[in-house]
């Protein structure tokens, strides 16, 4: 049975968003698009154009840069570049997410004869 | 940062209308070319390939509308589109539109002004460092401020609780400034006063109290800004000059700063001089020196951390052992704080209470108000219901409808609000330069602050948000299919009625409180002008000058007063002429003094028989003035400094100490054992105010008492004014040029006892004109809007042959009900209010006939008026027309 694909939270989409401009380098919206698909391995269905507002917000808040360019298939597109204070913002983001993962991770860990 | 960031890029799309569509249909549109170029290799078809690249691009319109939200700033969109709309409607309404900004302007305009005076009396402190702190000490008979210098002192040295206390009296004295004398109000001040309050001189120095030395050791005076500059021409130079007071040379030491007006709020001083040089100026050293001469106010700075409370026990315990001390002049001393700027509670009292009712009375305009433009925007609202149907069918969340009709109600209660603050501050500006008595330094200073500005922005959108939140539950329920379908259904129309009629029935009742509030005051000021005074000022024409002020002693007076009654006795026109020390109900009457039977020989004040207001007059006085002798005879010239001591006294004074048994030929005694011989009674007067009960009162003979030093000279005549004036003028520059004369008729010395009642008549007329506007604006809004929904039902009741009565009954019978009913709650809430309007107007009674046969009357004519033409338009209905129409 195919499992259920899940819905995206904002501020989750848009740490992925600059993972994985911060791996791959410059990119266009569809190839963005396309990594976090293929890195979640289809689990995460983005509604693929809610990730243009989401670049939209991340470019005012200037953790990102775009600029047109030619595509791999020759096709104008716009490629979005992690900025320096994105890089750190990432950095931040990151720290947050692992504590918080690290501390639920403990919280369900923990058995019933441990707490006595 | 980031957030910042963020909101700048908004706020610079959002104000440059900068729009992202073409770059966000590009990149989707190269997003999708790209999904189906994939697709395509998957092996779909190309339009499978499309349309499976456009499905996972998810649903266009929501996504642009997100990328929109996030570009600019949605909400203040949706706000400016909201107001834009609200223009757009007010616009094709200029009508409405008009009557309600008027109607919320004159309501908050209203409010704004009564709450400026009140703010500027009784909010502001004075402006002196830490005014919290300052108390006025005064006995705690109401009204009771004046101490003697003695007691003062005691209390300044005794007390544990105040940190300071400065003693202080109002003067008057000839400045000579050029080649004139110019009559001056100003302070003379306890040398500590300027160190009491905490202020500073603008140039110069102000007194201390290591200037004073005992009696006339400080000759010095301290100039206020505004005197500086209008008669020294803002003459640095002047400190250390000398100025001559009375004729005495004072030294010129400072300038206190142009925000510093005194310690009272309507009286601003030209000037400051130590209260140990009084007797330079003319007072006697009894002034000082006498614990019963009761002259000035006290005021203290409590100690950080003292209460009120343990300030005024600390005083009370002083008091108690200067009773004790001194039983004849202090045996029923007392003290009480109360707070400084307005006489004490002397003023203090009456204008706050007033100020506080005509606070409620406006608050009242303000609330009709709303109430009236209440049932006119669910007018609205009910005639728009298709349309607020079609938009809630639509998709249009009903927050979002509330929200297009709480723009429109806030957006002219902010035009109201806006207009009435213009209007307001215009009005306070000609109040704060208005000087109600010319020779007097009154000053009502109540110019709009940032509290004012506020309090009318707060009631504007309080008021908006209140009448546009009225229709708000029609709108709730309201049924889009329902609606849509044309009818409205039966009930929700029965409800919306019911509302309305409770939010007229409501104004109405508040517009008649208003309406008779205004009856009460007009009936009272007309009472008040016919009371009885006691004389006749028409055609009386008053000379004052100050002997004093020109340098004579008390006992080189007499001869100087007797000539001027004589040489005025001789001008061509004049009937009558006679002198007084003080003129009745002027400013500054009447001074009061202890009298005890024959026999007395401990004056302390439980001995007093009353308290008689004293005046000296010359012969010739009572005929002038008019008033009428009752019994015995008027003094006579023959009654000198050697003759037996006499004097006149009034029907009250007569019958308190001699109850019904003659009192001519019998005596008095005054404090320290003067005895006097009664050789007249006159009829009862009006000394102080119009509302006094009955006083006793005394008049000695000028030529026998020696301590008046203000002389009134009181001439009858039929001559015009400008020349009876004229020929005073010429008279007395002729016996001394260098006295200072003020010159006026009687009538206009009055103006100040009237002012109280004036002031309250014109207020509580303006509350009752907007009332009654009010009324007229809401019942003609009722009746008209009925008459519009029911002119089919009214053409075809004529065409099956109802009358024109029946007609005129069915189109305005409901208005004219709730006009009933309003009106008698109103009057009964008039009624029951009728003690708040007894402590406003004088002889207030709402019981009175006149009063509430004018309020009804007034109420019938208003509806009347008001119903007129929707009545005629509802009897010129055509039913052929009508019909044809539908």
């Amino acid at each position: 049975m195919k499992q259920k694909k899940r819905d995206v939270q904002q501020g989750t989409l848009a740490l992925m968003v600059l993972k994985t401009l911060q791996v791959l380098g410059p990119l266009h919206g569809y190839g963005i698009a396309r990594r976090i698909a293929q890195i979640s391995e289809e689990l995460l269905s983005v509604n693929q154009g809610t990730l243009y507002p989401v670049l939209l917000r991340l470019e005012h808040e200037g953790a990102v840069s775009s600029e047109w360019g030619p595509s791999e298939n020759n096709r104008r597109a716009r490629f979005y570049r992690i900025t320096r204070s994105g890089e750190k913002l990432l950095e931040a983001e990151k720290r947050d997410w692992e504590q918080t993962a690290a501390i639920i991770a403990r919280f369900f860990e923990v058995n019933a004869e441990d707490l006595t | 940062m980031r957030i910042l960031n963020r909101l700048f890029v908004r706020l610079c799309n959002f104000s440059f209308a900068r729009r992202g569509d073409e770059r966000l249909r590009e990149e989707m549109e190269s997003h999708a070319a790209m999904q189906a170029e994939e697709n395509e290799r998957a092996g779909m078809t190309p339009t499978q390939a499309r349309r499976q690249a456009v499905l996972q691009l998810g649903a266009l319109a929501a996504i642009r509308e997100q990328y929109r939200a996030e570009e600019g700033l949605p909400q203040l969109e949706h706000l400016l589109h909201d107001v834009r709309y609200a223009l757009r409607r007010l616009g094709k309404s200029p009508g409405f539109t008009t009557t309600a900004v008027v109607t919320l302007a004159l309501g908050i305009g209203t409010n704004a002004v009564v709450f400026s005076v009140l703010n500027a009396l009784v909010l502001r402190p004075l402006n002196v460092s830490q005014p919290t702190r300052l108390f006025v000490v005064e006995h705690k008979e109401h009204a009771f401020y004046d101490q003697s210098y003695p007691d003062y002192i005691d209390y300044r040295d005794d007390n544990t609780t105040f940190s300071a206390m400065a003693a202080y009296d109002t003067s008057d004295v000839a400045v000579v400034i050029g080649n004139s004398a110019v009559k001056s109000y100003g302070y003379m001040a306890s040398g500590n006063y300027f160190d009491t309050l905490g202020v500073r001189p603008a140039m110069g120095r102000f007194f201390h109290q290591s200037d004073e030395h005992g009696i006339n050791s400080a000759p010095f005076i301290v100039l206020s800004y505004d005197f500086w500059r209008s008669k020294f021409n803002s003459n640095p130079g002047v400190i250390g000059s000398t100025v001559s007071l009375n004729t005495h040379p004072f030294t010129v030491i400072g300038v206190a700063p142009g925000d510093f007006h005194g310690t009272e709020i309507f009286f601003w001083p030209d000037y400051w001089f130590p209260l140990v040089d009084a007797p330079e100026i003319g007072h006697s050293t009894q002034f000082l020196t006498h614990r019963d001469n009761h002259n000035f106010w006290i005021l203290g700075r409590l100690k950080p951390g003292a209460t009120a409370q343990q300030g005024s026990d600390d005083l009370n315990a002083i008091s108690r052992r200067l009773a004790r001390q001194y039983p004849t002049a202090d045996d029923d001393l007392d003290a009480r704080l109360v707070r400084p700027g307005l006489m004490g509670d002397v003023w203090g009292d009456p204008i706050r209470a007033f100020l506080a009712a005509i606070m409620l009375l406006s608050a009242l305009v303000l609330i009709a108000a709303c109430a009236n433009l209440g049932s006119i925007f669910a007018v609205r609202a009910a005639d728009r219901a298709r349309e607020l149907a079609v938009r809630l069918a639509i998709g249009a969340t009903r927050t979002r409808i509330l929200r297009t009709l709480l723009s429109e109600a806030v957006l002219v209660s902010l035009m109201g609000g806006l207009a009435g603050t213009l209007f307001a501050s215009i009005l306070l500006q000609l109040l704060s330069r208005w000087q109600p008595f010319v020779d007097f330094p009154i000053h009502v200073v109540a110019l709009p602050d940032a509290k004012v500005y506020a309090l009318a922005l707060l009631l504007s959108l309080g008021s908006g948000l209140l009448f546009g939140l009225l229709p708000a539950r029609q709108i709730w329920q309201t049924d889009a299919a329902q609606a849509i379908k044309g009818g409205t259904g039966v009930n929700p129309v029965l409800h919306r009625f019911a509302m309305r009629d409770l939010l007229l029935c409501v104004q109405i009742a508040l517009c008649t409180l208003l309406v008779t509030g205004a009856f009460v005051a007009f009936r009272g000021m007309e009472r008040s002008l016919h009371t009885p005074l006691g004389f006749k000022p028409e055609g009386v024409t008053i000379a004052e000058t100050d002997l004093n002020m020109g340098g004579y002693t008390e006992a080189q007076s007499w001869p100087v007063q007797k000539r001027m009654v004589e040489q005025a006795a001789e001008i061509p026109g004049v009937s009558s002429a006679g002198l007084a020390d003080r003129v009745m109900l002027d400013n500054d009457c009447c001074g009061n003094e202890s009298v005890y039977r024959l026999g007395t020989r401990d004056f302390r004040s439980s001995n007093e028989s009353f308290l008689a207001h004293m005046f000296s007059v010359s012969p010739g006085y009572f005929s002038t003035a008019g008033t009428r002798l009752l019994a015995g005879r008027d003094i006579g010239w023959n009654d000198g400094a050697d003759s037996p001591q006499v004097a006149v006294v009034n029907a009250t004074f007569a019958h308190l100490m001699f109850g019904n048994t003659q009192a001519v030929g019998r005596h008095f005694e005054l404090f320290g054992g003067r005895i006097l011989e009664i050789v007249g009674v006159v009829e009862d007067g009006k000394y102080q105010t119009l509302t006094e009960a009955p006083q006793p009162a005394m008049f000695f003979a000028m030529s026998q008492d020696m301590t008046s030093n203000d002389t009134a000279l009181v001439v009858r005549s039929a001559l015009p004014r400008v020349d009876i004036a004229a020929a005073l003028s010429r008279m007395m520059k002729g016996i001394d040029p260098d006295l200072p004369l003020t010159v006026r008729t009687w009538p206009d010395a009055l103006d100040l006892a009237l002012f109280p009642a004036r002031a309250a008549t014109g207020a509580l007329a303006i509350m009752g004109l907007l009332a009654a506007m009010l009324a007229v604006t809401g019942i003609f809004g009722m009746a008209a809007y009925s008459v519009n929904r029911r002119m089919r039902e009214l053409a075809i009741r004529m065409a099956v042959g109802a009358g024109r009565a029946q007609v005129i009954a069915a189109a305005v019978g409901r208005p004219f009900a709730l006009l009933g009913v309003g009106s008698l709650l109103g009057l009964f809430a008039g009624v029951v209010a009728s003690r708040l309007m007894g402590q406003i107007v004088y002889q207030a009674s709402p019981g009175d006939p006149v009063v509430i046969g004018g309020a009804v009357l007034t109420m019938v004519l208003l509806g009347a008026a008001a119903s007129a033409l929707p009545a005629r338009r509802a009897l010129s209905a055509d039913p052929s027309r009508l019909m044809r129409e539908e």
